[in-house]
Order: structure tokens, then C-alpha cells, then sequence
């Protein structure tokens, strides 16, 4: 078990690492293309021409694009590195698997969490009005933190090609928008969809937005964020214990 | 374990699926050393540099780092590390990728400014140092990556092929920094199989060969050691057939080099007196005669042929 001065030490070192992920990979073609450009689109393609109140369309905005952003960095990171060859030199530094891997979920987190004001800005500017505005800024804090760490997930396979990476990520992650209660509530699902949708943690996070914004959620708020937390531990051990196996290999 | 010990390796093995890369080996470096690691490709050498900067994990054996455990943060925290076909970040500019690197070390930003200019100027790539690595010539990220090894001022420095495919001038500048580093009392080790770097820089030498260690020792031991290395390059006014040549009493093997001859024995005295008595009885003018003591590369491949040939 590491003390409290080594956990400390280590925690700076995530943060430089997570420093250079965001000056590095922000601007990449593939983050903007699918953390930005690619969940607006879908969400335009999905809601235009159907007559739908800014109340129900914010809630899911902000949940498709927290959920695209805090994922588009994370899963190619690791990748990334090892195909330019810096991800020895990284591994060789004094830093453990888990100060690597939570720099790069701080990265994916930090981006989620910006780029996710601007649906919420727009929403306040179109008149949405956020009933418990600490649960909300709670549950944006805890979700970019999920779905940055799911983001790790998706690239514990030892493939040294970002684009292989994205596909894994693009596979999963479509389904999910669709499970989430985005484009149709949950209360509207039929139970076998209502079981399906309990399986994505973007369920809970677009619960408690409508609850926030709407005022009417499918759970109560406190049910969403400790679902939402659980996920995050899963996906926070299960990305550093098997990219601690993957890692070296790719090497 | 002695104090004087810098890095100490154990039975060291490592496998991939049933293929030992590293079978066994043991060897210690003493501090301040400066110790050569060669072998032919695939030999184990940068297998062996991996466990030992914590890259991967050794499946039996250990190794220490100034008695610290190889991959633990402590054993990192004093080495510094030149991995083969490594690079700086392309993004990021030189002086901020030595930033970078000494934030994962931990060390405070003063000093990593102080050290930072220091060490870019000693290896003049101080007035590029805010541009892009990407805009970087091969042997300036070469640089540069010694650089990044050297923030920390490590005590000991892993160094896997640094100089391999650079520039006369670049490999020159690497060689001279080593030099200096080990004159100042840090251990160097250098995995290599450039035979003329190892003999210019190395105290002692391994050699590796198919995951095994099978020599270790001083570069001009193992040289002398090669007692039927010896050599006589001679050359004449006309051709001479090669059956005839080796028909000369205490000639063992020999090899044309261009319109030279090198004949290999055990007494290169005998094999002048032979050769000029060869040459009067046959006619011939010798045009040149050197007698050549075994170089580093015959040993090494006098040593990794004969493992090669019992295994």
C-alpha cells in the first residue's frame, strides 16, 4: 500500500500527464471529428422537424456531448503513444500504470467537463431553467469523470492503431446513445427497453439532467449518482488492472 | 549487497510464450562503470534493458539498481533512460518535453530550468529549443532525448543503441557527453552493436547471444583472449591462388579483403618470416605486410559463432 507522500507525488504526475494529453490531442482530427462535430449532427439528425420542447432536447444535448467529448480522448491515447514511440519513455518514468492511465482519464475528463458548458450555456440562454443546480453540476462532475474512464476502457486491447481503437469505441458507443433515454424517455420505454437502458451508465446521467431541467426524472436523483459512481469505479479498476497486462505488449 | 554495486542482475529470465528472449543471465555493474551490452540482433539486449528500466516485468531472477527492485519508483527515480527508437513528443517543443520530463521526476521547476538550459546548450540545441521536435533534424531528437534522460541527473543511464544511424557529428556529440557523464562518476550502461563505440567508451563489456550472456569482461581482455585471432594482411604484385596461400605452414583460415590478403594464425612472427619465403620462391613482390592483433568485433564473433555452432 503506497503512502500518503508517494499518492500525493504520484497525483502531480498525473496531472502533467493529463497537461500534455490536452495540449497534444485536443486539436487531432479524430477528437474533434467524434468528441464534437459528430454528437451535434446526430443529435440535429434526430430531433429536427419534431416538434420537441427545449426542456426534453437540452437534457439530451448536454448527455450526447458530455458522453462523445469526456470519450474521445481517452480511449487513444495509450494507443497514440505507442505508435509514436513516447509510451516507453512514459513507462519508464517514476510513475505507476495508474498515474499513466488517470492523466489520460484527467485529459478526457477536464475536455467533457468544457466542452460540455456550451450545450448548458445555450440551454440557459434559451430559457431552461436547472431546479437543483448542485445535484446537476454534481452529476456533470461525475459523469465526464465515467465516461472518461470508459473511454480508457474501450483501449485496453494491445492495438497500437488509433483508428482500430475508435472503431471499438464507435461500436459501443452508438448503441449506448440509443439505450439512454436521449431520444425517447425512459417512461415511454417498454420494460425489456427500460431493462436494456438500466445497463448504460448515459441512462442515469440523462435522468438526473431531465430531473434537474424538466423536473421529472425516471429515478430519484440520489439512485442516478450512486449508479453513476459505481460505474465509475468499475470502469476506473477494470481500465488500470488490464492495462497494466495490455500495456507492456504493445511495446 | 556491496556498496559499490550499481546494478545487479540475478538469473534474470524473460519468455515470450515458450521462447526464453532472456535465459539466466547474471552480471553486476559497479558504480561509476561504464558497461557495454552487445550482441547481434535479437540477442536479448533490449529485453534485458526493459526489465531493468521497469518496462516489462522479468518472468524469474532479479535485478536491483542501486539496490533498489528494477521497476519500482524508486529504482526509476535514479535512472535515466534512452530507449531504442524512442521519441520526444512531435507536438510539443524540446524545452517543453524536457519540462515534461522533469515533472514526472518530480523535480522542482527551478532547478529544471537551470538544468534544462544547461544541458540544451552543452549539446547546442539551445536556440531551437522552442521549436517543435517535429521540425527536428534525426540527430537533434536524438539529442534531445539524451537531454530528457539527463534532467533528473540520474545516477545510473540506460542507453539502448543512442548513436545508431546518426550523423558523424551527432554520434560524436553523444559519445563526448557519455564520456564526460562517466568521468563525473555516473554509471553508463549502453547496449550496442556498433563493436568500435564499446571498444572507445566501455570499461567492461557482456556479450549476449541468444538470451545468454558468454562473455563478460574488459573489451581489450577479450580481444587478447582470442589467441587464433591473430592476423598478417598481406598483398602482392600479382594474384595468388587461395588453396596455396592456406598451404602455408601455421595459417589457420583465411579471408580476401579487396586485393588484400588476411590470413588468421596463433603466431603472426612465423607467418611474416613464411609469407616472405612464400613470395622469393614464387616470384611475387610484396606490395604490403601488417600483422593485425584480434579487433572487439573478431572476438565478439569468434564468441557468438561458437555459441551459435554448439547450440
Amino acid at each position: 500500500m503506497p503512502d500518503i507522500a508517494t499518492v500525493l507525488q504520484q497525483a502531480r504526475r498525473s496531472l502533467a500527464i493529463a497537461r500534455k494529453d490536452i495540449r497534444i490531442y485536443y486539436s487531432k482530427g479524430p477528437v474533434i471529428i467524434f468528441g464534437v462535430l459528430f454528437p451535434v449532427f446526430l443529435f440535429l439528425a434526430f430531433t429536427i422537424g419534431r416538434r420537441l420542447s427545449v426542456d426534453f432536447m437540452i437534457p439530451g444535448l448536454i448527455g450526447m456531448i458530455l458522453f462523445f467529448t469526456a470519450t474521445s480522448i481517452s480511449p487513444i491515447v495509450v494507443p497514440w503513444e505507442a505508435q509514436a514511440r513516447t509510451l516507453e519513455r512514459l513507462m519508464s518514468c517514476p510513475v505507476r500504470f495508474e498515474t499513466i492511465i488517470i492523466g489520460d482519464i484527467l485529459a478526457s475528463f477536464a475536455f467533457g467537463l468544457a466542452i460540455s458548458l456550451v450545450p448548458i450555456i445555450l440551454g440557459l440562454f434559451l430559457g431552461i431553467t436547472i431546479s437543483s443546480p448542485f445535484i446537476f453540476a454534481l452529476a456533470v462532475i461525475v459523469a465526464a469523470l465515467c465516461f472518461a474512464s470508459l473511454g480508457t476502457v474501450f483501449s485496453i486491447p494491445p492495438t497500437n492503431v488509433p483508428a482500430t481503437v475508435n472503431m471499438i469505441a464507435a461500436a459501443i458507443k452508438f448503441p449506448v446513445v440509443f439505450i439512454s433515454g436521449i431520444f425517447i424517455p425512459l417512461d415511454e420505454l417498454p420494460v425489456w427497453g427500460q431493462a436494456i437502458a438500466y445497463i448504460s451508465p448515459l441512462t442515469y446521467f440523462t435522468d438526473i439532467a431531465r430531473n434537474c431541467i424538466q423536473g421529472r426524472g425516471h429515478l430519484p436523483a440520489a439512485v442516478d449518482l450512486l449508479v453513476l459512481l459505481a460505474f465509475t469505479a468499475i470502469f476506473l479498476v477494470v481500465a488500470v488492472k488490464l492495462h497494466q497486462r495490455t500495456m507492456p505488449r504493445r511495446i | 549487497m556491496n556498496n559499490d554495486v550499481a546494478i545487479q542482475v540475478v538469473n534474470l529470465t524473460k519468455r515470450y510464450g515458450e521462447v526464453p528472449a532472456v535465459d539466466r543471465i547474471s552480471f553486476t555493474v559497479k558504480k561509476a562503470e561504464f558497461f557495454g551490452f552487445l550482441g547481434p540482433n535479437g540477442a536479448g539486449k533490449t529485453t534485458t534493458l526493459r526489465v531493468l528500466t521497469g518496462v516489462i516485468k522479468a518472468d524469474e531472477g532479479s535485478a536491483s539498481i542501486l539496490e533498489y527492485k528494477a521497476g519500482s519508483l524508486k529504482a526509476k527515480q535514479v535512472t535515466g533512460v534512452v530507449p531504442e527508437m524512442a521519441n520526444a513528443y512531435a507536438d510539443l517543443s524540446g524545452w517543453d518535453n524536457l519540462m515534461l520530463m522533469a515533472e514526472l521526476y518530480g523535480i522542482p521547476a527551478r532547478v529544471a530550468r537551470e538544468r534544462g538550459t544547461s544541458l540544451m546548450q552543452e549539446i547546442e540545441l539551445y536556440p531551437r529549443k522552442d521549436s517543435l521536435v517535429r521540425t527536428y533534424s534525426k540527430g537533434m531528437k536524438q539529442r534531445l532525448i539524451l537531454c530528457l534522460a539527463l534532467i533528473s541527473d540520474p545516477e545510473v543511464l540506460f542507453l539502448d543503441e543512442p548513436t545508431s544511424g546518426l550523423d558523424v557529428q551527432s554520434a560524436c556529440l553523444i559519445k563526448d557527453l557519455l564520456q564526460g557523464l562517466n568521468a563525473k562518476g555516473k554509471t553508463i550502461f549502453l547496449t550496442t552493436h556498433d563493436m568500435e563505440e564499446a571498444n572507445q567508451l566501455c570499461d567492461r563489456v557482456a556479450i549476449i547471444n541468444e538470451g545468454k550472456i558468454v562473455a563478460t569482461d574488459a573489451p581489450e581482455k577479450l580481444r587478447m583472449a582470442m589467441s587464433g585471432m591473430h592476423s598478417v594482411e598481406v598483398s602482392f604484385d600479382n594474384v595468388v591462388n587461395a588453396e596455396v596461400l592456406a598451404s602455408i605452414p601455421g595459417v589457420n583460415t583465411i579471408k580476401k579483403l579487396g586485393d588484400k590478403w588476411r590470413l588468421y594464425t596463433i603466431n603472426p612472427g612465423e607467418l611474416v618470416v613464411s609469407l616472405t619465403n612464400f613470395s622469393c620462391s614464387n616470384g611475387l613482390k610484396i606490395i604490403s605486410l601488417n600483422t593485425l592483433a584480434p579487433s572487439l568485433e573478431d572476438a565478439f564473433m569468434a564468441l557468438t559463432e561458437k555459441k551459435g555452432k554448439d547450440a
